[in-house]
């Protein structure tokens, strides 16, 4: 049992039974199911979440929280949070059996609010989304009603709900299927969801202990005290240290779950006389796969329920969020009146390439890690064994790619790019330092914050246009402009005085213009919005 | 674009032959894998051409030369 942490417990509220509408129903109160019903809040629609359990999830899970993760967070107004309670980490240590082969610094740019990674417990992301999702007075959070049947219609999905308090039908004009890699609503609708089983296993170790292990993410290539498999070590906070050990398709889960057993394991790889406590140990093969499109007309599926990776590289939960990211934003333009349905298809142009993207990434970092055969076990060896003094094979050690936020390259929503080089549409919006009057700020803060378009403009004042917000960025201080003191805004947009770049709600950049005339400006607005074809 | 070299280069090369049959000659199955593994990493990065080594991978996995 967890000794750090209390598990909060949701009052479950019975329901009337019987019928019910609502417009928006998440099924899922994990991470991306909160971010999305977080998301939808404080849009203002009303949320309607149900979740079988009545807490947030059981040990450390999704760890590693990705910059573009936390600048989403922080869009949500728990950046703070992350901010406090995780622990920052840039510097990657690779072994290979008793050597250290190679050592990696993230080097993250600085001018950044947010730094590449910070580690933290799912279960704190997901607490603090539930207190952020009650105080919106508009998300209906169901614990303990369990979706057991779902019909897809033409106006939206019809629900069977379970509760300890009886049993009620919900239809929900849109559904956000949020509800994992098991998806019973994915499952009960039929959809294949297909891709490579990895034969492998895996057991995860939450440790306490004050450890003398610096702030960085070690990973052991066949290890003298787990050898021929590998290790992977990553700092929490409260002292939790989460261990990943590799054990081999053979390993039977039930037996290594023994907490005897796992005691052994971890006391060889820390020596006789680091005390320390286990939290939390579960066993798990992973899968690389996606379902073939995440829209179903109006039921829609995000995170694992959509597409499933492997652990390394942390793009399971980053992934996720950046779904919910995407979609929230059309699903709201839509209802109210904005945008037109066809808008959200361009949530499958847009993720699932993204979720490819994933999956390649995490599929060649297990075959780096997993050795299919005596020859891939031979080249990875030979990788590990040169990389130690030659940089040469550094670039091929691959203990996991970890995640980086997709770019839209090819999404039907990009507008025009009047001056080619830096930010291109499809970008997610890079930060940078600001000046408010005499406070220090962040540009990120300022781009869809209001939850509508953003049109950045360098030294020049474009005419207000309906629907999008006006940021202007200066070169010296001037009332009601943000001051681009460091330069590093203009530099990273590759804005020159009198351009402009138009943002989209999500904080990707959808088009870059060489003037602020509105007419192109309005219409690569309305292309964001799906207004015009969607074609590919 | 540059192309695979397929016309003969090596000036000695039964000298090439044999250092590369020495280097196996006391080595066991792992090991030489483990040193061949080596040796075209070592090589490949030299090359440092995507579409060089594509070709000699192609010619490795069987591939003809064209007519």
């Amino acid at each position: 049992m967890p000794t750090t942490y209390t598990q909060p417990r949701y009052a479950f509220r019975p329901h009337p039974g019987g019928e019910e509408h609502a417009p928006l129903v998440i099924v899922g109160a994990g991470l991306v199911g909160l971010t999305a019903a977080l998301d939808l809040a404080r849009r203002g629609q009303r949320v309607v979440v149900l979740d079988e359990d009545d807490t947030v999830s059981f040990g450390s899970r999704a760890i590693c929280f990705a910059k573009r993760t936390l600048e989403i967070f922080a869009r949500l107004g728990l950046g703070d949070r992350f901010l406090a309670k995780g622990i920052t980490w840039n510097q990657g240590r690779v072994f290979f059996q008793s050597r250290e082969a190679y050592s990696f610094n993230l080097l993250p740019e600085d001018g950044h609010e947010f730094p590449a990674f910070v580690n933290l417990q799912q279960y704190y992301a997901e607490q603090w989304l539930v207190e952020a999702c009650e105080a919106t007075g508009l998300v209906d959070l169901r614990w303990k009603s369990r979706v057991t049947g779902v019909e897809n219609h033409a106006d939206g999905a019809r629900l069977s709900v379970e509760t300890p308090a009886g049993s009620y039908s919900l239809h929900a004009d849109w559904l956000l299927a949020a509800d994992g890699a098991r998806s019973l609503i994915r499952e009960t609708l039929g959809l294949a969801f297909t891709g490579q089983v990895f034969r492998d296993r895996f057991l995860i170790a939450d440790v306490v202990m004050t450890a003398p292990f610096p702030t960085e993410r070690w990973f052991w290539f066949d290890p003298p005290f787990h050898p021929g498999q590998s290790v992977l070590l990553h700092k929490q906070p409260d002292d939790v240290w989460r261990i990943d050990f590799q054990l081999g398709w053979d390993a039977d889960p039930e037996r290594e779950k023994d907490p005897e057993r796992v005691r052994q394991r971890v006391k060889a790889m820390l020596g006789p006389d680091v005390p320390f406590d286990l939290e939390w140990v579960s066993v798990y093969t992973f899968r690389c796969r996606r379902m073939e499109r995440f829209r179903h007309g109006r039921v829609f599926f995000l995170g694992d329920a959509a597409h499933q990776v492997s652990p390394f590289g942390a793009r399971g939960g980053n992934g996720g969020v950046q779904d919910a990211d995407n979609l929230c934003w059309k699903l709201a333009a839509v209802l109210r009146g904005e945008a037109g349905e066809a808008l959200l298809d361009s949530y499958d142009a847009e993720r699932i390439p993204a979720a490819d993207e994933n999956i390649l990434n995490s599929t060649r970092s297990t075959d780096f890690i997993t050795p299919k055969n005596a020859a891939a076990r031979a080249w990875r060896d030979a990788v590990l064994e040169l990389a130690e003094d030659w940089p040469l094979a550094r670039p091929l050690v691959n203990s996991g790619r970890l995640s980086r936020p997709s770019t839209l390259w090819n999404s039907p929503l990009n507008g025009p790019d009047e001056m080619p080089g830096l930010a291109p549409p499809g970008t997610p919006a890079p930060d940078a330092p600001v000046m408010r009057g005499e406070r220090r700020d962040w540009l990120l803060r300022h781009i869809g914050a209001d939850g509508g378009f953003t049109l950045l403009a360098r030294e020049v004042t474009p005419v207000p246009l309906p629907g999008i917000t006006t940021l202007v960025l200066t070169d010296t201080p001037r009332p009601g402009t943000l001051l681009d003191h460091s330069g590093l805004a203009a530099a990273r947009y590759g804005l020159s005085p009198g351009e402009c770049v138009l943002l989209r709600p999500d904080q990707h950049v959808a088009a870059r213009f060489t003037t602020a005339a509105p007419a192109p400006i309005l219409a690569a607005r309305d292309k964001a919005l799906g207004h015009g074809p969607l074609g590919r | 674009m540059t192309q695979l070299r397929t016309a003969p280069r090596l000036a000695e090369p039964d000298e090439f032959y044999a250092a590369l049959m020495e280097a196996h000659r006391a080595l066991d199955d792992a090991a030489s894998r483990k040193l061949d593994a080596k040796l075209i990493l070592l090589l490949a990065n030299h090359i440092g051409d995507m579409t060089v080594l594509r070709q000699a991978l192609a010619i490795a996995q069987g591939g003809k030369p064209e007519e």
